[in-house]
Formats: structure tokens, C-alpha cells, sequence
């Protein structure tokens, strides 16, 4: 009975994972600027790497290897962020221009 | 009622379906562009994306060191996100006339502020 927990467990986990990086990759290719898309793949990139990895450490049934694959999860979720901070300031610093249809750019002229 | 085994080999193998799209559409992004700073964020969201192959490799296969490959892979694509950001920051202006020479600022900062232009 426990092996079918565990099983729908990371079956559902393992798909929900695979509907995260889609939409992550969708997100890339239908955004208009830089900044839009670094929203779609910084966010929702990272959730699903993140879902795929306790999938895999759920699977493995090992405390200490699910301890792993969470640590992992937590370095994806510090440096997402992190990297797509430093890569949108470039893009801003170096004056790449946001859609057409933006509202407004609070970095403007920073 | 089938095994648990076969679900789990179903539900990875419709995961990898999904994933090759995902991996197919980035890769669009990757060649076309149109800035660098695109083209850096798809490589980003592929090395994103092979973490998820990997850990699903690492639950069809039963063998659990594919997590620590999966780690060290991670580590890798945020250390070369961090360098290609240096690197577009001292590339200076898309698509616009050379910078006169001297001038080695990128954007000309409003007078009076003196916050950001790290090199």
C-alpha cells in the first residue's frame, strides 16, 4: 500500500514538474521583451526543475537521499532570482528597451 | 489495479514527452534571438530544463546519483548566467553606432548619480 502512495506521489509530482517547464518554455517563446520573458522562465523555470527533483528523491524512498534533492530545490529557488536580477539590470543598464506597450519603467534613466 | 512500478514508468515517460517540447521550443528562442539577453535567458531555462531530464532519468533508472549530477549542473548554469550578465554589461548598446572613442560608458548616466555602471 505504501509503494502506491509513493508511486502517485511522484507520478503526479513528476507531471505537475513537466507542466511547470512548459509553461516556463511557452512563456519564452510568446513574451514580446527580455523582461517579460525572464518573468516566465525565472519563476516558473525553477518550480519546475524543482518539482522534478523531489520526484526523484521522493522515489528513492532514502531520507537521506530526499534531504539531497531538497537541498537542491533550495539552491534552485536562492539563485533563480539572483540570476535573473543580474541578467535584466544588464539588459537595462546596457539600453535594451522594454515593449512598446509598456506602462511605465521605474529604472528609467538610472 | 496495475503495479506501481508501470505507473511510474508511464508517468516518466509522458513527462519526457513533455519535457523534449519544452526543450524544442527554448531552443527556438535560443536561435532566434533577437537580443543577447534573450538568447542567455533560453540557455538559462535549458539548463533549467536538463535538470528536470536528469532527475526524471534519475527516477526511470532507479539510480540515485543522477540527483548530485542534477545539483552540479544547476550550479554550473547559474555560474554562467552570472559571467554572461558581466559579459552584456560590458558589451555596451544593442544594435547602435559604435561608442565614440573614450567613452567607455555604455549609457550616460544623469548627472548627479552616481549608482550602478559596476564594471
Amino acid at each position: 500500500m505504501m509503494e502506491y502512495v509513493i508511486a502517485t506521489a511522484t507520478a503526479l509530482t513528476m507531471l505537475g514538474g513537466a507542466f511547470f517547464a512548459l509553461s516556463a518554455a511557452i512563456g519564452v517563446v510568446r513574451l514580446p521583451d527580455v523582461y517579460s520573458r525572464m518573468h516566465a522562465a525565472s519563476k516558473a523555470g525553477s518550480v519546475g526543475s524543482g518539482l522534478l527533483l523531489l520526484a526523484a528523491g521522493l522515489y528513492s524512498g532514502e531520507l537521506a537521499i530526499f534531504a539531497r534533492a531538497a537541498a537542491g530545490v533550495v539552491f534552485l529557488l536562492l539563485t533563480a532570482p539572483v540570476a535573473a536580477h543580474l541578467l535584466a539590470k544588464a539588459a537595462h543598464d546596457t539600453g535594451h528597451k522594454l515593449w512598446e506597450l509598456s506602462v511605465g519603467d521605474d529604472m528609467e534613466g538610472r | 489495479m496495475i503495479a506501481p512500478f508501470v505507473l511510474v514508468s508511464a508517468a516518466a515517460a509522458v513527462t519526457l514527452a513533455i519535457l523534449g517540447i519544452a526543450f524544442v521550443l527554448t531552443a527556438y528562442r535560443v536561435i532566434t534571438g533577437p537580443t543577447l539577453p534573450d538568447r542567455i535567458l533560453a540557455l538559462d531555462t535549458l539548463t533549467g530544463i536538463a535538470i528536470g531530464f536528469i532527475a526524471v532519468i534519475a527516477v526511470k533508472t532507479r539510480f540515485t546519483l543522477y540527483i548530485d549530477i542534477a545539483i552540479a549542473l544547476g550550479l554550473v548554469g547559474f555560474l554562467a548566467t552570472v559571467a554572461f550578465a558581466r559579459f552584456v554589461l560590458s558589451r555596451g548598446r544593442p544594435e547602435t553606432r559604435p561608442l565614440p572613442a573614450g567613452d567607455e560608458q555604455a549609457v550616460t548616466p544623469v548627472p548627479g548619480d552616481t549608482a550602478g555602471k559596476a564594471r
